[in-house]
């Protein structure tokens, strides 16, 4: 299969490969796939609570390059966005930035599934902190 | 050393240049037909082909009128099962096989079952071999024909085709053996391992593509094909078609070269396979070989690095040519029946490689290699979820994933 030069230069050179700290309030963890399916992506992002915006975002992935390359790029796109901005990332984006062969669909699907697991699991903790103030007073 | 490295030897091989000498005057001047019987021509040609089926039969311990020449193993595959399949028909309908074999044969007795065929597919045990046990209680009274590969193109392991000759022939059963990766490799005997019916192929032993052949035993017993293809009855009348004399030539010359190699050449690749295996095991933490190393040819290596999908590998090792079982590397995006069906599991069917060795492959370009998959392994499991989830000590196995 020929990758487009995009693909690989995120496959050569992913950006914000890493892990940050789950149980920090301000950072929300999305992981999607499974290794029988041969796609795992873990994606993480740090919100500024007092802006919304992200200013971190993290991944791993397990998968072919194409995998590797959307969540790489996820990632890039994710920083600075704020939550909401996030959420509007759509996997057909990433298809069109990487221009990613029909049969690699599923990848950009997974990058943009990761990214809203990402935000969903910040929010959850954010609602459950404010209740938590909430039911101190 | 030259770039890209070819280590994808199961797939196919180059053509020996010998091979490519033997075979060339009979692409111009020695031209004719093998079944013109009145002029000089043809019985040039007759008489190299004539060679050339001493040399195969040499290789295999079958006598020269046991060869039946075909465009290549899928053919001679085809030809075994379809033709005893009608031959046999008023005998039984059963047929017994294996879930590793080739797709050559599990399509076709896939097809065979549509028209009434039974067939039985045999599972493999965790070291890729089948249960002999099983075989013995899966023999019917209908049974005409049990097929079973003589080492697997995927993981090269190696059946007990002997005792699967002497179950067989006890109970009145013929047994056909696509050894298309085992001819040339290692001592195959059809003999000593009670084979009917076996296919090869030139295109894996250093000869051309497009021709092979199928033996078919003439005493004790003596086995009878129908024909698959209608014409001018050459080969005895089990396959039509002009001879592809140059090919012929070429296969027979592939298979003598093979002959006189084997014991040299057959240390040489095992010494190879096992330098690369221990480089790999030395430097990387859970890598597994997937099927037996007892029973296994000596130039096949296919061995799962757990927590690194295969296509992301292969990309990494882009200088190297091998293959991958998984998923993504396929048209199907489903991963390798072969490694599934020894029920490791699909993650590491999607993280396994196949390196085959061969003929031209030097020490210097396994060492290449080595290093080359080692660094690609580690920076992959730098990115892997699953190798930090692991390291953790999370059990993946325990874990809740979100299947897409």
């Amino acid at each position: 299969m020929a990758y487009s030069n995009k693909v690989l230069d995120h496959y050569n050179n992913p950006r914000n490969v890493g892990s940050m700290d789950r149980n920090d309030p301000n950072v929300g963890t999305g992981m999607v796939g499974a290794p029988e399916c041969g796609d795992v992506m873990k994606l993480q992002v740090k919100v500024n609570p007092e802006t919304g915006v992200i200013e971190d975002a993290k991944f791993k992935t397990f998968g072919c390059g194409s995998a590797i390359a959307s969540s790489s790029l996820a990632t890039e796109w994710l920083r600075g966005k704020t939550v909401d901005e996030a959420l509007e990332i759509k996997n057909t984006d990433i298809v069109n930035e990487l221009s990613l062969p029909p049969v690699k669909i599923h990848c950009s699907v997974l990058a943009e599934d990761a990214i809203k697991a990402a935000i969903s699991d910040y929010k959850h903790k954010t609602v459950t902190k404010t209740e938590a103030v909430a039911s101190a007073k | 050393m030259k770039l890209p490295i070819y280590m994808d030897y199961h797939a196919t091989t180059p053509m020996d240049p010998r091979v490519f000498e033997a075979m060339k005057p009979y692409f111009t001047e020695v031209f004719g037909n093998a079944a013109s019987r009145n002029h000089s021509f043809g019985w040039q040609a007759e008489e190299a082909v004539e060679k050339s089926r001493k040399q195969i039969a040499e290789l295999i311990g079958a006598n020269t009128k046991e060869v039946v020449f075909t465009s290549g193993a899928t053919e001679s595959n085809n030809l075994a099962l379809k033709g005893v399949a009608e031959m046999y028909a008023e005998k039984g309908n059963h047929i017994i096989t294996a879930a590793t074999e080739h797709k050559a044969i599990l399509d076709t007795c896939k097809r065979l079952e549509k028209s009434g065929v039974r067939v039985t597919y045999l599972p493999v045990q965790a070291n890729g071999l089948i249960d002999l046990e099983m075989l013995k209680e899966a023999i019917t009274d209908k049974t005409i024909l049990i097929s079973i590969m003589y080492a697997n193109n995927e993981i090269g392991v190696i059946q007990p085709m002997a005792e699967i000759g002497k179950i067989a022939k006890a109970k009145g059963v013929l047994v056909h053996s696509d050894a298309t990766q085992a001819v040339g490799k290692v001592p195959v005997n059809v003999l000593k391992d009670n084979i009917d019916l076996m296919s090869l192929s030139g295109h894996k032993i250093y000869g051309p593509k497009g021709v092979g052949a199928l033996y078919v035993r003439r005493k004790n017993p003596r086995v009878q094909i129908t024909a698959q293809m209608d014409g001018g009855g050459h080969e005895r009348g089990m396959r039509s078609g002009t001879l592809n004399v140059p090919g012929i030539v070429g296969l027979g010359e592939a298979c003598g070269i093979c002959n006189a190699e084997m014991p040299a050449e057959s240390k040489r690749m095992a010494f190879l396979r096992d330098k690369l295996r221990g480089k790999l095991e030395a430097e990387l933490d859970e890598v597994y070989i997937n099927g037996t190393m007892e029973h296994r040819l000596p130039n096949n290596l296919n061995i799962s690095f757990a927590y690194v999908e295969g296509e992301s590998l292969l990309m990494g090792i882009n200088d190297i040519a091998v293959s991958s079982g998984s998923a993504c590397t396929s048209a199907t995006l489903e991963p390798s029946y072969v490694l599934k069906a020894l029920g490791a599991g699909d993650d590491l069917a999607h993280s396994s490689i196949r390196f085959g060795l061969g003929r031209f492959n030097t020490e210097e370009e396994v060492d290449y290699v080595a290093a080359k998959v080692i660094d690609v392994v580690k920076k992959l499991r730098e990115l892997s979820p699953l190798y930090e989830m692991a390291k953790e000590g999370i059990d993946l196995t325990k874990v809740q994933w979100t299947a897409h």
